[in-house]
């Protein structure tokens, strides 16, 4: 096996020094009747050069040379090439998690300007050094406020990402079998798509321990976040913001109200894989420091007084306090926090920004040039790189159509919001060309007319 | 370091120092040297119950902590505030730096604790282990 | 009045000052307005005004990023790396972590442009290449296991045991009563018993017997009608297998008790001896410690968990299908479901490597690796045994633990023999860990170490052993040869400095 570094007669000769006559013996504890004596039924041992040729062949099986308007919590934007020469260097790549400081100075002086960058571009006074993903840091963000204000009681959004509220459920389970207290989740306005303001403020009452919104929200619209904080914090509850397309930081005012935010990277120089790996992170205001989950980076001085940075505040964490542990998290996604530090290193303070614009260009001009083939929601409202669009066509036929011509469409929002009817989510980003919204819409106004008729 | 013949201790390493029905609390010497430096002190509110053997609080050092149980029942009349800043207030004087005080329930429960004599020799027996 | 004159230099060999990649400054602090890494293309649509668009919700500052050229970064980055130890450079023995060679095949496939490109949402026709790498890899899961059913949504062990741990939740739910409590051992990683407190369990700490393993008779006793399930690491944290593993299975169930099992140490294990066949009902893996993915700094990692018939009902939601069509699925309908862990399917990137990993192995491959793996460990412990205390004489599967008892008569702590490995060029054991053992050295060698680096890492610790009974005080001011010394962590808990401002 390639990836074993012992010939058979040094295996014998080991195993002599050991004292023993046969690798058998060293599996004697085990008892005889669980031991394995077949092959397992797996494939057999492959050459690199068939792996290769298995997963070109598999990658040729997924959608290729395809334009997409895809967006809904995964989205893709240009990853500079420096991302990937960075984090596949073995320093970095076959590094373990950071807890002997002295020689994984790199790993930490990296997460420490992961923190900062993050705490610039969300307003917020500190962050950890990232979560499994938006959905599951978004789960954490509650609990974390449960345990802040010892309440109960949670809003969110029924504007939040469907399947973020999904995970907020699950974590939330036994909490809702104890106190008989579910998760709410509070309407959005039909004109705005923005939360109910009104809903809001009847449903926070002094046992709710936070509101939790998502901006831009699962619509791509932005929330009026100055004016639920205020609702929320009226009643003494915590304000949690879950962001989804971070890009939007670059030019979308940054939820300072929020008391935790709670963020997913990916597009900071993630591929969209999938669905993963990808970068949570919660960042808060610096007194709930305490309750906040993950790891944290430090500055701090060596022996010498040089500058160096630790692991720090871990008696927040389960291999210290175990089960009063504020979080279950060990294993986190540090490689992919640096992919994202290293985007962000890459637009810095003005490339953020002008990229930001042309999302949003590039959005406006996708809302226009397909809103006028069906009806665009929401229009009114203040949003980012998505739109709904409300077609008289159903959304598997139009989707339908824009396939035969190597386009995938927007997301079909039916199984999630049944109210909306006939409508689906698009997302325009930088690598959107102009030709390919202008050639969907094309696409778009050949509905067939019984089709439109319906 | 001397424990005070005045106070009396408990065998999760707290000490209380009576006068009257009111107490100061906090934890010995010898627990804030197997701890080692401390880095935080988890304060009780004011007006808190805490009850005889119950948690109210927790001391942390950088890879530990060590939860605080109360020596007697009593509702918390002041917390040391200087110890949200200067925790290493407790390494450099245990004895003195109290951490909560507590007007007594049940000033009785004192007699069952320990005297400095008493924690002294249970305190040396736990360390040669 | 004197005159003084400059003295002449005549060159040293001593740098005047630290270069740069010993001295490298944060990104924040090498940034001068105007610079710039990045173009953009022109725009191919009519421009917008931000502020008409967004109006209140428009950003009026730009968050303070650096601003850097393209050389600043890569310079800035490769300096950071060369800081790092990594598995890379030499061994990496931290016990029960399984720092295993990454291989680079892993890491080139998934970043195949069908496979990194492709999006969660994209049709499923379009994602038959996804779908099928997903249900291979659950298929050799299955194999490895010796389990009924699987789900890969999980992103690391500690979510893994989140989910395992809600489906026996569900699975007593069903019954009626989800029960009280999870026991679990004293010499358990500390995401178990903080997993059983997130799931609403009490926790019950079990302690281990003088042989380091489960009490068996004790464990009787214990268990009752409020037990949810017994969560045990086998092999072992002290890497001993619990070789009355069936009994210990039979006395659960007896109760209506389920067995879960951390996988962390299944390395020890694959293609030896399945989890399925010795009574174990629900367990998880660490993709990234036993099936290659990289541990990249801290993560990301992968944690499938794998389950027993009886549990599969309430898996997270989607499960990957094979529908008549012979096309694979996402079914989103199965209504006793705990519901979804994570959004989308997981950490599908590690699934790819993950894969690879399994393929490039096969059947034998596997196996010996296995082998390899236990043959380390029991080398390590024959040539340290007569230097450093084991205080458990139980055999050792993949790893070994040591104490520091001899070596604390010197005033020398396991922490100290750590940092003096790193002087030796290897990166320290695991310090400290498993909590039964007072002052423990958690060793995990891996089947990836040759006997050459085995031997120079026997050196090494044989050496050390040697300077705590000669000079203590140069173990107890290790590391030596390092760009920083020990760094002050009390101070850094006690004034947080967590992010950078400028000054």
């Amino acid at each position: 096996m390639r990836y074993l570094p012992k010939s058979d007669a040094e295996r014998a000769a080991m195993l002599r020094e050991i004292g023993v006559s046969s690798i058998d013996d060293l599996f004697a504890i085990i008892p005889e009747e669980y031991r394995l004596t077949r092959d397992l039924a797996i494939p057999r041992q492959m050459g690199e050069s068939e792996i290769v040729d298995h997963f070109k062949a598999a990658a040729a099986r997924n959608a290729n040379g395809y334009a997409s308007f895809l967006g809904a919590g995964v989205y893709r934007h240009y990853r500079p090439v420096l991302i990937d020469t960075i984090v596949q260097r073995g320093e970095f790549l076959t590094s373990y998690t950071p807890y002997q400081a002295e020689i994984t100075q790199g790993t930490l002086q990296a997460i420490f300007e992961f923190q900062t960058m993050i705490c610039e571009l969300t307003g917020m006074e500190i962050a950890n050094a990232s979560m499994y993903d938006g959905s599951t840091g978004a789960a954490e963000a509650a609990m974390m406020a449960l345990r802040i204000t010892g309440r109960d009681d949670v809003l969110v959004a029924r504007s939040v990402h469907p399947e973020y509220r999904e995970v907020m459920h699950t974590y939330a389970q036994h909490r809702e079998a104890a106190s008989g207290r579910a998760t709410r989740e509070i309407a959005y306005d039909p004109e705005s798509g923005r939360i109910d303001l009104a809903a809001l403020d009847e449903a926070v009452t002094d046992r709710t321990a936070c509101v939790l919104v998502q901006s831009p929200n699962f619509f791509g619209v932005i929330e009026d976040i100055p004016a639920i904080a205020e609702i929320a914090h009226n009643k003494g509850a915590l304000l949690i913001v879950s962001i989804a397309e971070a890009i939007s930081l670059g030019i979308v005012r940054p939820p300072v109200e929020a008391d935790i935010v709670a963020m997913e990277a990916q597009s900071y120089g993630v591929a969209p894989s999938y669905g993963g790996p990808f970068c949570g992170v919660i960042a808060a205001k610096e007194k709930y420091l305490r309750q906040m989950p993950g790891r944290l980076v430090g500055e701090t001085k060596d022996t010498r007084g040089r500058r160096g940075f630790v692991l720090t505040l871990s008696t927040r964490e389960q291999h210290i306090r175990r089960e009063k542990a504020t979080s279950n998290i060990c294993t986190n996604q540090a490689l992919v926090a640096l992919m994202a530090t290293v985007f962000m290193t890459v637009y810095g303070k003005e490339g953020i920004k002008d990229l930001a614009l042309q999302n949003l260009a590039k959005a406006g001009y996708a809302a226009k040039t397909l809103g006028a083939q069906g009806k665009l929601l929401f229009a009114g409202s203040p949003r980012f790189n998505e739109f709904v669009l409300q077609t008289d066509e159903a959304p598997e036929q139009l989707n339908a159509r824009l396939l035969e011509q190597k386009i995938i469409g927007g997301v079909a929002l039916e199984r999630w919001y049944p109210e909306l009817g006939n409508a689906t989510l698009w997302c325009a980003t930088e690598l959107t060309a102009r030709q390919q919204i202008d050639q969907a819409a094309a696409v778009l106004a050949q509905a067939p007319a019984t089709a439109a008729a319906r | 370091m001397a424990y005070p013949a005045n106070y009396r201790y408990t065998r999760e390493h707290e000490w209380i120092d009576v006068s009257g029905s009111s107490a100061a609390v906090g934890i010995t010497d010898h627990a804030q040297d197997s701890l080692g430096d401390i880095v935080f002190v988890e304060l009780p509110k004011v007006g808190d119950r805490v009850e005889k053997g119950k948690v109210f609080g927790s001391v942390e050092s950088v890879k530990a902590v060590s939860d605080l149980y109360a020596p007697a029942s009593g509702t918390v009349t002041a917390i040391n505030e200087d110890l949200t800043t200067a925790p290493e207030k407790i390494n450099a004087d245990a004895h003195a730096a109290w951490i909560m005080k507590i007007e007594l329930s049940n000033p009785s429960e004192i007699d069952s604790l320990l005297t400095a004599a008493d924690y002294e020799a249970y305190a040396r027996e736990e360390a040669g282990h | 009045m004197t005159t003084q004159t400059e003295e002449k230099f005549i060159g040293t060999t001593r740098k005047v000052t630290a270069h740069q990649t010993q001295n490298e400054g944060l990104s924040f602090e090498k940034s001068a307005p105007g610079k710039k890494a990045y173009r953009l293309p022109p725009l191919d649509v009519p421009e917008v005004d931000p502020s008409a668009l967004l109006g209140e919700a428009r950003r009026s500052h730009n968050a303070e990023l650096p601003e850097l050229s393209e050389i600043e970064i890569i310079r800035h980055f490769t300096r950071l790396s060369t800081w790092n130890y990594a598995i890379d450079l030499g061994m990496y023995p931290l016990g029960s972590c399984t720092m295993k060679y990454n291989p680079r095949v892993n890491e080139f496939v998934s970043r195949l442009e069908g496979i990194a490109e492709a999006h969660p949402y994209q049709p499923e026709s379009l994602s038959q290449g996804s779908l099928g790498i997903i249900r291979l890899l659950q298929q050799c899961l299955l194999e490895i296991t010796g389990m009924d059913a699987i789900t890969l949504q999980p992103a690391a062990g500690a979510h893994g045991e989140f989910t395992g741990i809600l489906l026996v939740r569900a699975y007593h739910q069903a019954k009626g009563n989800p029960r009280r409590n999870v026991i679990i051992p004293d010499s358990a990683h500390g995401t178990n018993p903080a997993t059983a407190a997130v799931c609403g369990y009490d926790v019950v700490n079990f302690k281990s017997n003088a042989q380091g393993g489960i009490d068996v008779e004790a464990l009787a006793q214990a268990v009752n009608e409020d037990t949810a399930a017994l969560m045990l690491t086998n092999p072992s944290t002290i890497g001993v297998f619990e070789n009355e593993i069936h009994r210990i299975a039979d006395i659960l169930h007896s109760k209506g008790a389920l067995l879960y099992m951390d996988g962390a140490n299944m390395n020890a294990l694959c293609g030896k001896t399945r989890p399925g066949d010795f009574g174990v009902d629900v367990m998880h893996l660490n993709l990234h410690k036993t099936f290659s993915t990289p541990h990249g700094g801290g993560g990301p990692g992968s944690g499938p968990v794998a389950c027993k018939k009886i549990l599969e009902p309430y898996l997270p939601i989607p499960v990957v299908e094979q529908g008549s069509d012979g096309l694979l699925h996402l079914n989103y309908d199965r209504p006793q479901s705990v519901g979804r862990v994570r959004a989308f399917y997981g950490n599908f990137g590690m699934f790819v490597r993950a894969l690879a990993y399994t393929l490039a192995n096969g059947p034998d491959g596997l196996r010996q690796t296995t082998e390899d793996a236990v043959l380390n460990a029991n080398y390590i412990r024959k040539k340290l045994e007569d230097l450093y205390e084991l205080p458990y004489n139980t055999p050792s599967m993949h790893e070994v633990v040591f104490s520091d008892r001899r070596q604390l008569r010197n005033g020398v702590r396991t922490g100290d023999i750590a940092k003096r490995l790193i002087d030796y060029g290897f990166h320290p054991y695991t310090v400290s860990f498993p909590l039964i053992v007072p002052g423990a050295l958690m060793i995990e060698p891996t089947e990836s170490e040759s006997r050459e680096e085995l031997d120079l890492f026997v050196d090494a610790m044989r050496q050390i052993a040697r300077e705590v009974e000669e000079n203590p005080q140069l173990v107890l001011d290790a590391p030596h040869s390092t760009r920083v010394s020990r760094l002050d962590e009390t101070t850094a808990a006690r004034k947080p400095v967590l992010r950078w401002r400028k000054p």
